[in-house]
């Protein structure tokens, strides 16, 4: 199912994925675990993203989308197949050997409130990679952070402040901050508005947006709102038991999907709209 | 719309009224800065049947409504006034001990936070059969697990049968938001209240909870209040809407009142900020600015004032919440402008939204 960029650029394709395959083992037993079967979470999946692209990611909850982007990122270790970033192979690659490319790949967790230590300022925090990466010290370290901040619609003040004085949506503008301050190439975002209010969730999408054409991020963005996945997205792949069963431009997807339970997850997408969801179970009733 | 679907039966609390009246509701906490109206002044009542919908952003005082209704914000730092009646039966004043049979058998409620409401040491299957049990200790332990097992089916885990002896870590967040549904519905509760139940599960399992609660709705006369921020969700499932914001209720009317004549500018930037499958995608998404209020310093006058593009020097009053279209007595909204221009403001590019202030 890969399906190489329809926008792809001269340099070929900023991540490459090919049968990816992430198994857990279940296991069993009072007193010897034994390994009696698998999760197959991610079960041989293919796909490309281009420079400056959104990949979309959707399917229901279970499909392996979280997996994906956690072996992907090889915060998990894959149970086989290809990861290449600017074509170099990154699976199996040792911690030491991955650092350099937590640089270039980051990721922004669903839930802001557990994603952020509650014991550290938010400096620390949004700091804490440029100190450890050695990019920067002292006063230039702290005007980076308060530039981070002003970037993502805080405000330099906020430096000091602990998570907890802070409400869901500027707690997720924390995490993007974080995840940008090693000036990412590739950032995947795991239902980054999922867990926000709505008017909130046009606030970080636009926010996302602005920040891909100012800095030319590429994004995976993972969300079950598959509403906001087609705005963002320049294409969309979906996920069914581990697999990709679909993938295409982001319209082209929503208005024409090709795929069976593509079709059968569009269709319960909630129109937020009285008339038309009336006349929708109609036509679903009187179909079948 | 508030009518009952025909196939509901009567209340089983015998006298008239409503199956729930919740009047002048207001909830207070003292808290280290300061006291914090949580909820300040909600009514509503609600028939078997009927689903009344609550949105709002976090913070609104959803989740504390809906808490009170059956005395979960009762503690030394509380206040609450205003009365909630069951059939009548008033429960404000019920001693904990009646309460817990109140939550045990006639009203069920589906927290938000499923993690923090499955105890991470027992298995799913054991606190489901527990659950049912406590419900109704004649059932055997093996037909509540032959229960548990149908539940579980019923609200989408597939392999059910294998799956019920998964511990809570084992589950996908979307599925442990099922186990808990599946552990509210084992109660058979005449209301169920539903806290944001399905905003951590993806569209398809969505839309099955749902119709699962539509169908209890329909067969059974399960009364339902159900919590969300999802508008769409609230299209597809509410007689009713309650929008608050900031501890109150800014706009109250039928499904269609909401979706079609919306009256507080607040109700149009949430239906502004909707995305749409079934239209083509603006350039950018409208927002809300700024952020919902703290309840700790809320805005003088209108709550809404310092995110309202249209807010004039009358807003410095607090508005109430009125019948205000003289064709619409059950509509009602906390907003001082007029009808008329109501109507010419929310137009944006023929839809509905709120304007961006410049
Ligand atoms: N550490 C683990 N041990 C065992 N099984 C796991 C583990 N992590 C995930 N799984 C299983 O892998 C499958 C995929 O999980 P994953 O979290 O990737 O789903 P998802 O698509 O992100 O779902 P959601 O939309 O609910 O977040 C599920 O069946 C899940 O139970
Ligand atoms: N036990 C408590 N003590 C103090 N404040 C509380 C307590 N419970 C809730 N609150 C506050 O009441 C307000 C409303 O909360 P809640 O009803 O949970 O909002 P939501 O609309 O998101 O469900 C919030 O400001 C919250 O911080
Ligand atoms: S009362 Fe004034 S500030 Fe409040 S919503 Fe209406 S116009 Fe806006
Ligand atoms: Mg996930
Ligand atoms: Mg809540």
């Amino acid at each position: 199912m890969s399906d190489v960029g329809s926008t792809s650029t001269a340099g070929g394709p900023l991540l490459e994925v090919t049968d990816l395959v992430k198994h857990f083992p279940i296991k069993s037993g009072l007193l010897i675990d034994r390994e009696v079967d698998q999760v197959r979470a991610v079960d041989g999946i293919s796909f490309s993203v281009n420079k400056g692209e959104t990949l979309g990611l959707v399917g229901e909850s279970g499909s392996g989308k979280s997996t994906a982007c956690r072996a992907v990122l090889q915060l998990l270790k894959p149970t086989s197949g290809s990861v290449k970033f600017e074509g170099q192979e990154i699976a199996g690659l040792s911690r030491r050997e991955l650092r350099p490319l937590r640089r270039e790949m980051q990721m922004i967790f669903q839930d802001p409130y557990a994603s952020l230590n509650p014991r550290k300022r938010v400096g620390q925090i949004v700091g804490d990679q440029l100190k450890i990466q050695k990019v920067a010290s002292g006063k230039a370290l702290r005007t980076r952070v308060e530039e981070l901040l002003e970037r993502v619609g805080l405000s330099p003040e906020h430096y000091n402040r602990f998570p907890h004085e802070f409400s869901g949506g500027q707690r997720q503008r924390i995490g993007i901050a974080r995840a940008l301050a090693l000036g990412p190439k590739l950032v995947f975002c795991d239902e980054p508005v999922s867990a926000l209010d709505v008017s909130i969730q046009a606030q970080i999408v636009n926010l996302l947006d602005d920040l891909q054409d100012e800095m030319g991020l590429t994004y995976v963005f993972v969300a079950h709102d598959i509403g906001v996945v087609r705005h963002i997205s320049d294409r969309i792949a979906v996920m069914n038991h581990g697999k990709i069963v679909e993938t295409g431009e982001a319209d082209q997807v929503c208005e024409h999907p090709r795929d069976a339970y593509t079709k059968k997850l569009l269709a319960a997408v909630p129109i937020p709209d009285p008339r038309e969801s009336r006349a929708r179970r109609e036509r679903a009733g009187t179909t079948g | 719309m508030s009518a009952t679907p025909e196939t509901a039966p009567a209340p089983s609390g015998a006298g008239a009224g409503p199956l729930l009246a919740v009047e002048n509701l207001r909830v207070g906490f003292a808290t280290e800065d300061g006291r914090v109206q949580a909820v300040d002044g909600v009514n509503f009542e609600l028939e078997p049947g009927e689903v009344l919908a609550i949105v709002g952003e976090s913070g609104s005082g959803k989740s504390v409504t809906a808490q009170t209704i059956i005395g979960l914000t009762r503690s030394p730092n509380s206040h609450i006034e205003g009365s909630v009646r069951l059939s009548g039966d008033e429960l404000t004043t019920k001693s904990e001990r009646e309460l817990q049979k109140v939550r045990g058998s006639k009203i069920a409620m589906i927290f938000q936070d499923p993690m923090t409401s499955l105890n991470p040491v027992y298995t799913v299957g054991k606190q489901i059969v527990e659950a049912i049990r406590a419900h109704d200790s004649s059932i055997g332990r093996s037909s509540a697990r032959e229960q548990a097992v149908e539940l579980l089916g019923a609200v989408g885990i597939p392999d059910a049968e294998r799956r019920v002896n998964d511990y809570p870590h084992e589950f996908s967040g979307g599925m442990r938001q099922r186990a808990m549904i599946a552990m509210g519905l084992a109660l058979e509760p005449s209301v169920l209240i539903a806290d944001e139940p399905t905003t951590a599960l993806d569209v398809t399992i969505q839309a099955q909870i749902l119709h699962l609660i539509q169908d209890l709705n329909r067969s059974r006369g399960l009364a339902t209040i159900l919590i969300t921020h999802d508008l769409g969700v609230v299209a597809e499932v509410a007689d009713r809407v309650l929008v608050m914001y900031g501890g109150k209720v800014v706009e109250q009317g039928t499904l269609d009142d909401i979706f079609y004549d919306p009256q507080h500018p607040y109700t149009w930037g949430l239906l502004g900020s909707l995305t749409r499958l079934d239209q083509p995608r603006p350039h950018r998404l409208p927002q809300i600015s700024g952020a919902p209020p703290s309840l700790l310093n809320l805005p003088k006058g209108c709550a809404f004032r310092p995110r309202c593009p249209h807010e004039f020097g009358k807003c410095k009053e607090v508005p109430g919440l009125d019948p205000r279209l003289p064709e619409d007595p059950n509509h009602r909204d906390r907003c001082w402008l007029e009808p008329e221009q109501k109507r010419k403001l929310r137009e944006i590019e023929g839809r509905i939204g709120l304007e961006e202030p410049t």
